[in-house]
């Protein structure tokens, strides 16, 4: 335990829901390193790739032939706030990679319009874990919540879900992305408080 | 763009409250000292741990306001109205006590007196303080880089650090322009006065609608991905 805070006995009590050190907010904020980039449908793309090129592609039509999913699931944010139940609708990675020779690949680079980039291990977009979701609370994903579609990692925290996503690059070694880069932790598992390098 | 990266695991740090000053009616600024502080750059900032005597935790992120000084870290926190740990910082703590902090964190949204380019600035509320920690250290660095601030508020009363503001903005030697930006009044300096040039470019107040918003932590500015 801690120093105890004279004069501090705190509103809350640990919420079974709620990762340590979290608090919940019920508003959805907004937090990006950069200007939210403009994407027509029309120019969007999705790809799967390795260093030697895309494996696969899909278009804007391309992606919404794809078997979606409704899901409802838990945000966390480095900052400190939480958002529970939210919901969402997208694909399933494991429905995108299920074509894919993944070979050697141990991780996966995605990277956005806008250059933002985040490294995952490939393990951790499988198993039910992970999806390209274009619609939120039943309408389009807000482009300030990285519409048309963005990456949904639940299980780790939410700055591993890039916004915008464009490219999933399939790696046998670990690449740091932007934040990764920058002082925060290279898995960031909500649950063990992996915030920063070193947790 | 400057990268400085955070190395190391960052230890929590017991941090000595040794003053604190009313910003506004709502925000104050409590200058912490922390034994074994490493330092920090402009624009970053930290997280607070308070735990009560049932072991019960709240964490919360604050930037920074001061510009790096040895062992001395100055928070500036806005009271939000059901905010658990600013309504402590804010109504209960008191020089002499203790509180708890990691950092400095942060590598993206930082300043160094060594980047000599023009700075634009624009703030909203609380999210003047890391620009703030820019600026003051742009002073204590001896940067003659030009600085331009637009600083949003609902009204004067609300706006911080408006007399240190103010005198760097009538001084014309000094590099840095201010302009305050009111949401529930017309524009103009705090004070009233509209005779200056800053206050002049403050009149086009239609066209600039704050982005950060004064009632979230003032670290909610251009971080992450959430």
């Amino acid at each position: 335990m801690g120093l105890v805070t004279r004069g501090f006995r705190g509103r809350g009590r640990p919420d079974a829901a709620l990762p340590p050190g979290q608090y919940l907010v019920t508003d959805f904020p907004v937090l990006s390193a950069g200007p939210t980039p403009r994407v027509s449908l029309d120019d969007w793309r999705l790809t799967i790739s390795t260093v030697a090129g895309p494996l696969r592609s899909w278009t804007w039509t391309d992606f919404q032939a794809i078997g979606h999913e409704s899901l409802t699931q838990d945000l966390h944010c480095v900052t400190k706030w939480s958002k529970l139940g939210t919901r969402w609708g997208g694909v399933s990675l494991d429905t995108l990679l299920a074509d894919v020779d993944t070979g050697s690949a141990q991780y996966v680079l995605a990277s956005s319009y806008g250059g933002y980039t985040t490294d995952i291990p490939l393990a951790d977009l499988r198993g039910g874990r992970a999806w390209i979701v274009d619609t939120y609370d039943g309408g389009p994903v807000a482009g300030e919540h990285g519409g048309p579609a963005r990456l949904l990692v639940p299980h780790l925290y939410l700055w591993k879900s890039a916004k915008w996503v464009r490219d999933l690059r399939l790696l046998d070694e670990d690449e740091p992305g932007f934040w990764e880069s920058l002082g925060y932790h290279r898995y960031g598992d909500p649950w063990r408080e992996q915030r920063y390098w070193g947790d | 763009m400057a990268r400085a990266a955070v190395l190391g695991r960052l230890s929590w740090l017991v941090a000595d409250v040794v003053d604190i000053r009313d910003e506004t009616a709502t925000a104050r600024t409590l200058v912490l000292k922390v034994a074994g502080w490493p330092g920090h750059l402009a624009g970053q900032h930290v997280d607070v741990r308070l735990t009560a005597p049932d072991g019960y935790v709240a964490e919360r992120s604050y930037s920074i306001a001061s510009a790096p000084d040895g062992e001395l870290v100055e928070l500036t926190v806005q009271f939000v109205s059901d905010g658990e740990v600013s309504s402590y910082l804010i109504g209960e703590a008191r020089v002499g006590d203790q509180i708890e902090l990691r950092g400095p964190i942060g590598g993206w949204f930082v300043w160094r007196p060594a980047q000599a380019e023009p700075v634009l600035m624009l703030a909203g509320g609380s999210g003047l303080v890391p620009l703030m920690s820019m600026i003051r250290s742009r002073t204590s660095g001896g940067s003659r880089a030009p600085f331009r601030l637009i600083y949003s508020a609902r009204e004067p009363a609300d706006a911080l650090y408006t007399s240190e503001l103010s005198g760097l903005a009538a001084d014309a030697a000094a590099g840095v322009d201010v302009s305050w930006v009111w949401t529930r009044r017309a524009a103009g300096r705090p004070g009233g006065s509209t005779a200056t040039c800053s206050s002049t470019r403050a009149g086009r107040r239609s066209s600039i609608r704050p982005r950060i918003s004064a009632d979230r932590p003032a670290s909610w500015n251009s971080q992450r991905n959430c």
